[in-house]
């Protein structure tokens, strides 16, 4: 196996552009259990967690978004100052794995992966991330929805390299939620965001693992930002529960040996429900003392 | 170099590396005596990670071993081809059933498991072939390169077509282990009251973190083998394997290696025949480390049970008949599966008096991984149905959990199902009684300060507080401690005294109890020394018999006592003979020799200087009886008692939980080393939480769907309630030290506590274990 450890961009996107079939590593909190395990062979390997340009991250309040490089780890993510830009997501970095996982793992891999199950994913698709690619001599940018095509899949190309990832740094509640069988260092059975922008009088909600992709909810969507009132913070308690049941329609989940359909939909709907009571907390049914 | 010192600089490394992994799993000196908390002499090193687990041995020269296993649950190999293998460079060893010189199976009790398959693969995972070569990925292309034709059968997966036997046998030996049958009493007796209900519990896998790996050395000529291995019985292990390769006892020589866990799952031979095998074949030393994943296929697990009991008790609470129907699945190898059953059929009653009695048990083969010894040994199974039970019935009689249960409290003189009069120190009551006394958490849900990371859901930030319901529930317990049915589990030491200094030499697999560090306590404590010196433990000495079944406090710490006994009277009759005082009236006094009728104190340390008293000590457990055909018979040795209360607080919508606090009242008889104790009990109730609401082998049609540390889930420290723990210190005139086997008793009653306080929370009927969210949430 030949590694090439790449300390600059160009180094990296030079390497990928030799050997296209080449596997990158950033954190390997992903890949070296799947080598481990015999699931994934590796010729050779392109490590990018040394390269300076992916591990900073940017914050351009004139156009109100947030750049985060690609070797950026949920530690940091978990953490001041970014934590206060993108709270849903630094939620979400708190429940990846243990603090050990959290030194190594990063963003880009977690948006490479394309697991339905990736913690910080519903957060990507619930504020509309663009997903920065680049390769030997060309960029693109691809949103968030359109980076995964199934579980595992990407639009990434050979020689192609997920660089960064950029949010909108938005005004108004958000909030990740995950269920797993386990308090803390466990998979996700269900997994949603629920992101408000007060600025477009919008509610965006997200889900993980229940579907081959994660999903957007947009019925559910479009039944709280009519119901909601952004400038008192409140919502009808009655859709809080129509919000859970349309989002919990709009889950595709499956059965396995993690969990039931009905148990992951269920979980969506709860989920749904609680994160829109704590969005607009005066409108609550239950819960209200939260 | 010529060959003669190529062997020796191979054995030169080899002893270095050992004695490294030897003196890791032995250990620096500790300080203290009988009743004290000394430091384990192993801790800091496992806490640092400088200590050398089995799977860190190594040899120069050595070759790395690989196994192949099976795909099908059940299939009849119709051919292998191994030349593929052959053909592939820096291969030295490509071996199946062919090449097993000796017996060609293996067991515990029955020996019907195959070193490697020849017919029939029986599970997935079943080792079919192994390979040695110079590289862990070069045995993994020689193993990716055997052809093996298999023809596919249909598995048996349903226990109950082995009891109903209606499904053709897997086996020569037929697809039940044993079927026993407890009758006592007058069986049409019958109640005011009665409840019934069917239990299940899942396959919990013991989750050792060290895995499984051994390092073989032949001897040159290959007339003999030595073997480094983590493993709970060393000498168990020997003769097995040394009938496997048609070698004397004697020819195989085993050191245990740093042992990281057992739990039951290291009683059973794993990799140490396809080790030994491959060292003989090539001339080399071999070594052979499983991965997670191999570890989940290549040891027995917890026996699932399926349970049915029916108690009939007075409209006062008190039991008049227990029925049970209990099968347990014990997968396709025989293993311990029969002396399971007999714990499950034995313990059903619980720690409960009862005259009447119908059990029926059976323990069968299926095509599912084999399962065998688990901390609790069939007792875990039978107490989550009798303790459910006992609610079951509380609340048919209008009772409270603990009044029913103090009410049936059996005690000493008491006689079990089986007949067996309970001779032990039985503080059933006590232990209830003091587990109620201690404080319920005085913290509200979430916690004082509202740490949303102590709700159910914990770091998934699921719910707010509003949403919890707090729950509480009981569990007690009874179980037997060493070996039952007639077997004679002895254990050996021998104690060398020189120089003031104590040296023991005993095989006790120390697998995390902490036997080296009492064993050290006892020696102070009889003959007043200082300094203790743990010799290798290997089968240089007698058999210590298992380190399982809660009893190497009790049988190795009786052979070490009973060893510094006999030395101390050699030194009393020395210490006599020298100053003309009748030994009779001598004793030992801090570190001293003392006359208890006259002036003369001599330090031990002067009175041994230039001698050496030596002596071997063998502890026998009073002998048992095997149930007749009704399950009548004085088949255990000796028993224990635990009583849990558990804490719950449990998301109902969602069914997650988060078990805030478990009470505890142990029996231990004497607790000789208090922080040990309580690690007992905190790590058992770590293992109980887990069967309680997330540790299980998900199989579907034969196939395990979760052999990682991804699906199969253990309590992680957020998981892992507040434990208090009072310790009932009630000294066993049986035991040789007053003190009982606490292993196993803080994993058994926990699991029930648990449930019952999510029942108590949410209101509904939950008959299974682990309890899924979807049993909650539905």
């Amino acid at each position: 196996m030949s590694v090439t450890v790449a300390l600059t961009l160009d180094e990296a996107l030079t390497a990928l552009a030799t050997d296209p079939a080449a596997t990158v590593l950033a954190g390997g909190t992903d890949l070296m259990v799947e080598l481990n395990g015999g699931h994934r062979r590796a010729a050779s390997v392109v490590a990018v967690n040394r390269v300076r340009e992916l591990r900073s991250w940017r914050h351009d309040p004139a156009a109100g978004t947030l750049w985060l490089g690609a070797a950026v780890t949920y530690t940091e993510i978990a953490q001041e100052p970014i934590a206060a830009l993108v709270p849903a997501l630094a939620q979400a970095a708190r429940t990846v794995g243990s603090p050990q996982i959290r030194n190594a793992a990063t963003l880009g891999g977690n948006v490479g992966t394309a697991s339905p199950a990736g913690d910080g994913l519903p957060v990507l698709a619930a504020l509309d991330a663009v997903v920065h690619l680049a390769s030997a001599g060309a960029t693109r940018d691809v949103p968030f929805a359109e980076f995964a095509t199934g579980p595992k899949r990407t639009v990434l190309q050979p020689g192609e390299l997920i660089t960064g990832v950029t949010v909108p740094v938005l005004h108004g509640y958000q909030g990740y939620s995950k269920v797993g069988v386990r308090n803390a260092m466990v998979i996700a059975t269900a997994s949603a965001c629920l992101a408000v922008d007060v600025a477009s009088r919008s509610v965006r909600f997200a889900m993980g693992s229940v579907g081959p992709v994660i999903l957007r909810a947009p019925e559910a969507e479009a039944i709280a930002a009519a119901a909601a009132d952004f400038d008192a913070g409140t919502i009808p308690s009655e859709v809080v529960e129509r919000f859970g049941a349309a989002a919990g329609a709009a889950a595709r989940p499956i059965d396995d040996h993690r969990s039931t359909a009905a148990y992951r939909r269920r979980a969506i709907e709860v989920l749904a429900r609680r994160l829109l009571a704590r969005a607009f907390p005066a409108g609550a049914p239950i819960g209200g003392d939260a | 170099m010529s060959a003669a010192s190529v062997q020796a600089s191979v054995q030169a490394s080899v002893q270095a590396s050992v004695d490294a992994a030897v003196d890791s799993a032995v250990g620096a000196p500790v300080s203290g005596r009988l009743g004290d908390s000394p430091v384990r002499p192993d801790g800091v090193a496992k806490v640092q990670g400088s200590f050398a687990f089995s799977g860190d041995l190594s040899a120069d020269g050595f070759l790395w071993g690989a196994t192949l296993r099976s795909p099908h649950p059940y299939a009849r190999i119709v051919s292998i081809d191994l030349s593929g293998a052959w053909a592939i460079n820096g291969v030295e060893a490509v071996i199946t059933a062919d090449d097993v010189p000796g017996k060609p199976t293996y067991g515990l009790i029955d020996q019907d498991q195959p070193v490697f398959a020849s017919e029939y693969v029986r599970y997935v995972g079943e080792p079919v072939a192994a390979v040695a070569a110079n590289h862990p990925d070069t045995c993994r292309r020689a193993l990716e390169a055997i052809r093996v034709e298999y023809e596919v059968l249909e598995p048996l997966i349903d226990p109950e077509r082995c009891v109903d036997g209606s499904f053709p046998p897997i086996h020569p030996k037929g697809n039940v282990f044993r079927h026993q049958r407890i009758v006592r009493g007058d069986v049409d007796a019958t109640g005011d009251v009665m409840v019934e209900a069917t239990y299940e519990i899942g396959m919990q896998d013991q989750a050792f973190l060290g895995l499984e790996a051994a390092l073989a050395i032949p001897d040159p000529g290959g007339e003999g083998v030595e073997l480094y291995v983590a493993t709970q019985w060393l000498h168990e292990d020997r003769h097995q394997i040394a009938a496997c390769l048609d070698l004397p006892d004697e020819k195989v020589r085993l050191t245990l290696g740093g042992v990281g866990g057992a739990f039951g799952a290291r009683e059973d031979i794993s990799l140490q025949v396809h080790t030994c095998l491959l060292a003989l074949r090539t001339g080399r030393p071999v070594r052979i480390a499983y991965s997670r994943e191999e570890s989940f296929l290549g040891h027995v697990h917890r026996h699932p049970a399926r349970i049915w009991m029916r108690h009939h008790a007075t409209s006062e609470g008190r039991i008049v008949k227990v029925e049970a129907r209990i099968v347990m699945d014990g997968g396709a190898y025989a293993s311990t599966s029969s002396a399971v059953l007999i714990n499950a059929v034995t313990h059903v009653q619980g720690p409960y008096a009862c005259e009447n009695a119908v059990v029926d048990g059976w323990a069968v083969r299926t095509n599912h991984l084999p399962c065998g010894a688990m901390r609790g040994f069939g007792v875990v199974q039978a107490c989550f149905a009798h303790e459910s039970q006992m609610d079951r019935l509380a609340a048919a009689c209008g009772l409270d959990p603990v009044e029913i249960r103090l009410r049936n409290a059996m005690q000493t003189g008491d006689r079990l199902i089986t007949g067996q009069v309970i001779e032990n120190v039985a503080p059933v009551r006590e232990c209830i009684l003091e587990t109620a006394a201690l404080p319920l958490p005085d913290e509200p849900v979430g916690g004082h300060d509202g740490d949303p990371m102590r709700l159910p859901g914990g770091a998934g930030l699921t719910a707010d507080r509003s949403h919890i319901r707090r729950g509480i529930g009981w569990g007690v317990a009874i179980k037997n401690l060493m070996y039952s049915e007639g077997f004679d589990d002895y254990s050996t030491a021998r104690v060398t005294l020189r120089d003031g200094v104590a040296s023991l030499k005993f095989a006790t697999a120390e697998v995390g109890q902490g036997f080296v560090t009492l064993a050290g306590q006892i020696a102070r404590s009889v003959l007043g020394v200082d300094d203790v010196v743990l010799e290798p433990i290997d089968t240089t000495v007698g058999s210590a018999g298992s380190t399982s079944a809660s009893r190497q406090t009790w049988m190795s710490g009786g052979a070490v006592d009973g060893a510094c006994r006999l030395v101390r009277e050699q030194l009393f009759a020395h210490v006599g003979a020298v100053h003309g005082v009748d030994p009779l009236r001598l004793a030992i006094a801090g570190r001293d020799v003392v006359d208890t009728m006259g002036d003369l104190r001599v330090p031990v340390a002067e009175a041994t200087a230039g001698q050496v008293f030596e002596d071997t000590f063998e502890h026998h457990h009073r002998p048992t009886e095997e149930l007749d055909e009704n399950g009548q018979g004085n088949c255990h040795t000796a028993f224990a008692f635990v009583a849990h209360r558990a804490v719950v607080d449990v998301d109902p919508e969602l069914g997650l939980v988060k078990v805030v606090q478990i009470a505890t009242a142990q029996d231990v008889g004497r607790a000789l080393n208090p922080l040990s104790v309580i690690g007992q009990i905190e790590g058992g109730i770590a293992q109980g939480v887990g069967l309680a609401v997330m540790e299980e082998i998900v199989q579907i049609d034969g196939r395990v769907r979760n052999a990682n540390f991804t699906d199969y889930l253990l309590p992680t420290f957020l998981d892992m309630p507040d434990v208090v723990a009072t310790l009932i210190e009630q000294p066993d005139p049986m035991a040789p030290l007053g003190a009982k086997g606490v292993g196993e008793p803080p994993c058994i009653s926990s699991t029930p506590a648990v449930v019952a306080a999510i029942r108590d929370a949410i209101g509904k009927d939950l008959t299974r274990v682990p309890v899924r969210p979807s049993d909650i949430a539905f």
